[in-house]
This record gives structure tokens, sequence and C-alpha cells, in this order.
């Protein structure tokens, strides 16, 4: 794996503000890097540092090793941005608009018009190519957006908040886009839907306050919730009976909670200590006793409970 | 210098996409018109020259200009475009040449468009072709001068109106700067020489050599630098508020 994009202790300043605080990490070729955090958490300042829009206060971005502070105008090649909100020239058309990116972009002439065709299609602009870009739809929009960010197939993608504002069609096509694309790129995207990192991210990494709280993979984060390994379990029962304090007792479980009380069905919340797998005994005790299990499933953990006790944490 | 065409055309395709090219150029034609024959007594005179045409193209300027000017970078800011113009791979001299030329390549389409003038001073007498070129060749460059100073002021700001306003007021101090309502400003306190160096900072006084057919090289050179400063200016304090 190469490395694509490499953060060194980035800081900056706005006035008495720290927008970004020594913020370092890498991304890899293949990955796809959610970048997760409150509103004001630092994000777009990373991100817009990262493509050279804002230079760093302190600290440096290397862009497949180069240094872009030295290099500005090769690292700003080698990557395709797409700035929150997805602003656009709204008096040009898409088609026209997207001749302009590619131009600037250095695509050949003879090339352009196969980029334009592949782009267009990849996005589905067809329809709305030659309207002015200010008549189109806020998902239209953000399609011209992710158009000219991919339009020269840069090796490093950096996308504010890819899906904010469109529909659930739109936010399905926009994930199936980047993941058909994460094979050969570097993908740092931005959001603060969780299940946007679920779907597409190999990696998230949670900021708060300008600094970064949490670096893993989406599973590892989960695991870091006080429900991972958590046994949900509905039992039919007239009465609870004593069950909770049998389920209690069992190896390595940390508590029960009942959760509800409906048409004679009991259900549980076994959690876990330390979020050992704890599915085998609880079903084996339900085996030995003769409950009436109605349903039974495993919690992965939730992504917004580490999201809210790691952010939460830092405000504190 | 590719990227600097590229820029300029999509300026330029901005310019006509609006309804701006339109008015900005019949607006300078009537008016210029008007101005001449009006309040110029251009038959009255009964010189073939276009003296009077020309001795109006500052004050036309001085407000026409900041109309164009006021939305190359005020536009961008607001809109947050300047994000994606500055990301793509571009230095910000080209991106300040590249407005800046559209702009130019702007006024002087319109400037071209009063060939009308040229026509009927012709018909009507033997006018000095030489004299009336080096005036268009003045013309020109003093355009230039307001269309620097204008982006450079529109960099600044994310409110067009506000950069209108400031870009015309300093036009207004750069045409009037070898007059008493500016000179008088300066004179009692500042010393001598500061006094004769903004006195010599005149537009008029520039414009008038070359408007009379005085090809000066110093006058040439006192625009063209003057466009440089301006320009200069304009690149860095982008740099310095973009992200504001």
């Amino acid at each position: 794996m190469t490395t694509m994009v490499e953060v060194k202790q980035l800081t900056k300043r706005f006035k008495s503000i720290t927008a970004v605080n020594d913020i370092s990490f890498k991304v890899e070729r293949g990955e796809v890097l959610g970048f997760l955090g409150p509103n004001g958490a630092g994000k777009s300042t990373t991100m817009k540092m990262i493509t050279g829009f804002l230079s760093p206060d302190k600290g440096s971005v290397f862009i497949q090793g180069k240094d872009c502070d030295q290099h500005p105008i090769t690292a700003k090649r080698t990557i395709g941005y797409l700035p929150e909100g997805a602003p656009l020239y709204g008096d040009m058309t898409p088609r026209l608009f997207l001749e302009f990116v590619g131009k600037i972009r250095g695509i050949p002439n003879t090339e352009i018009d196969q980029r334009l065709a592949d782009v267009i299609d990849k996005v589905n602009l067809e329809s709305v190519l030659d309207q002015s870009i200010d008549t189109l739809s806020k998902g239209f929009k953000r399609r011209v957006g992710l158009a000219q960010a991919i339009l020269h197939d840069p090796d490093v993608l950096i996308l504010d908040e890819p899906t904010d504002g469109l529909d659930p069609n739109q936010k399905h096509e926009v994930r199936n886009l980047i993941s058909d694309m994460a094979q050969q790129k570097a993908i740092i995207l931005s959001t603060h839907i969780l299940e946007e990192v679920d779907a597409v991210c190999t990696r998230a990494i949670i900021i708060a306050d300008g600094k970064v709280v949490a670096d893993g993979k989406p599973g590892e984060l989960q695991a870091q919730s006080p429900w991972h390994n958590a046994v949900v379990l509905s039992i039919r029962a007239a009465s609870e009976n004593g069950i909770s304090g049998t389920l209690a007792a069992l190896d390595n479980v940390e508590e029960v909670q009942p959760l509800s009380n409906q048409a004679g069905v009991i259900q549980f919340l076994v959690r876990p200590k330390d979020g050992t797998s704890i599915i085998e005994n609880v079903s084996a005790s339900a085996h030995q006793h003769g409950w009436l299990v109605e349903e039974m499933h495993v919690e992965q953990g939730r992504l917004d409970e580490v999201f809210r006790e790691v952010t939460n944490f830092q405000r504190s | 210098m590719a990227n600097v065409w590229t820029i300029c055309k999509r300026e330029l395709f901005s310019y006509f996409a609006t309804p701006i090219a339109y008015v900005f150029i019949i607006i300078f034609l009537s008016l210029s018109g008007i101005f001449t024959f009006y309040l110029g007594n251009f038959f009255e005179r009964g010189q073939a020259d276009l003296i009077t045409f020309f001795g109006f193209h500052p004050w036309l300027y001085l407000f026409l200009i900041p109309a164009l000017t006021m939305r190359l970078w005020a536009e961008e800011r607001k809109s947050g475009t300047i994000e994606l113009l500055l990301t793509l791979p571009i230095t910000m001299l080209q991106a300040v040449l590249g407005k800046f030329l559209a702009t130019w390549i702007f006024t002087s389409i319109a400037l071209a468009l009063t060939f009308p003038m040229w026509i009927t001073v012709n018909f009507l007498g033997n006018p000095d072709n030489g004299v009336i070129f080096a005036s268009y060749l003045g013309s020109l460059l003093m355009s230039g001068a307001f269309i620097a100073i204008g982006s450079c002021i529109s960099a600044l700001t994310k409110n067009q109106v506000i950069a209108f306003v400031v870009s015309a007021a300093i036009c207004l101090v750069f045409i009037l700067s070898g007059f008493p309502m500016v000179l008088d400003f300066f004179t009692g306190w500042a010393p001598e020489f500061i006094v004769e160096v903004i006195s010599s900072f005149s537009f008029l006084t520039h414009f008038e050599g070359l408007s009379k057919g005085v090809v000066d090289m110093r006058d040439i050179i006192f625009f063209v630098s003057l466009i440089a400063f301006w320009l200069f200016a304009n690149a860095v304090l982008i740099e310095i508020k973009k992200a504001d």
C-alpha cells in the first residue's frame, strides 16, 4: 500500500479560536477515510488545508510524499475536491463548467470529450447538461460538483459532506459511486451522518474541538460502544419470574435491563463485561431453563453512542 | 499562459451570460454619444476631432468600470466558488491576470464599438487619425488602470455594493489627484515633494497628453505600472483574505 496523503501536526487558528489542533494521520490508496465530528469541530478546515486552499499555521501536508507547501501545483493536480456546499459557477451550464475545469486540469483536447462522457454517465447528468446550473435542483448541483472533482481521475479525492441535503436515493447513488472508485484512490470524506461511515468508509476518524479523539475501522469504533456484543432477548412469559436474576448471574454479564413488557413478551438487554461475547451463555441458559424465546440477537454497538461519548468527553 | 486564457474566457463568458454585458455596452455607447453631442457641443465647435468625446471617458469609466469589476472577486467569495478556483492547479497570479484580462477585453470591445464616432468625424472633415488612434490607446490604458483598482477592491469584500462604492471613490481620487480637491487636503502639512508626487498620479494629466496625440512613454509606463501595482496588491490581498 502506498501512502497518498499524510497530515503532520496540522494546526490552524482563526483569531483566538484554534480550529484545528495538532492533527496527524495518513491515508493509503484503497482507503476511504470518514471524517466525523460535530459541526465546527474542524473537519472542513482540515480539508481546506489538505487541498491547499488554506495554509496551516503549523504542520504540513504531504500528497504522495511531496510537501504541498513546496509543490502546491503538483499537489492540486493530484487532488479532486468537492468543497462544502458544492459551490459552482451558477451562470454556466454543467457542460461548459466541466469543460472549463477539464481545460484548467490540463486534460488534452483529444481526451476531453471521452472524459466528459464518462463522468457525465457516472453521475447521471445527461438530462441537465445544457441548463444553467442556477436552475438545477440541489441533487443535480451536488452531482455537478462531484463530476468536477472526479473529472481528471485524481488519485486523491476529498469530499466535504458529499451527501448533505440529498434525498435517500441520491445518497445511495453517491455512496455507490464512492465505493466503486475506492479501490484505485485514497478518499477522504467528511460527514455527520453515521450510517454513511458504515456504508462506505474503511476507516473513521472522529474529530472534536480540532483534535482527533478516535481513529479506527468502523467496526473497531463500534466495539468501544457499551452496547457492543450486548444480547437482546425476548421471552414469552407471564411475569419476569427471576429471569433477569438468572441472566445477571451468568459469566461475564455486567448488567441486565428489562426493556419492555408487551402482550406477554418481556424483552431484556443483557450487557457483557468489556465487550466479551456472551451470546452462547445466554442461549445455553435459555435452553436449560426452558424459556420460550421469541427473539434473540447480538448488538454490534452503535457508532452514534461512541460518537456522543468521545465528543462529549472532550467538551466537559 | 494557457490557464490565464482559460480563466479569462470563463469570465468573459459570464459577462455575456448575464445582462451585464449588454447593459454596459448600451449605456456606455449612449452616454458617450450624448455627452459628446450635447455637453461637448460637437457640432458647434466645428472641429474635426474627437477631443470632447475622449474628454468624457474618465468620467464614464469612473462609474461604469467599478460596475464591471465589483463582481470579479466579491462574487467568488460570496458564493464560495473561490475555494473551487483556488484549489485548481493554477497560481494566484494566473487567476488575477485572467480575470483582469477578461474585463479589459470586454471594455475594449465596448470601446471599439464607438467606431461610428470615428466614421462620423471622418465623414464630416479631415481629422488627424493618428491623434484619434493615440486617444484610443490612452483610453484603453486608462480603463486598464481603473479595472486593476476595481479588481483589487473587489478582493477585499464579499459585498458587491461596497466594492462598487469604494472602487469608484478610489478612482475619483486618481482622476482628481492633480486638482485642488485632492491637493488641498495635503498642502499645508505634507512636504512639497509628496504633494507633487500625488499630483503626478492624476489620470487626467496622463490621459490628456495621449488624447492630444502625444504618445509619451512616461504616460504609457505610468498606466502600465499602475496596473501592475494594483494587480499585485490584488493577488496579495486574496491570499490574506480568502478564508474570511
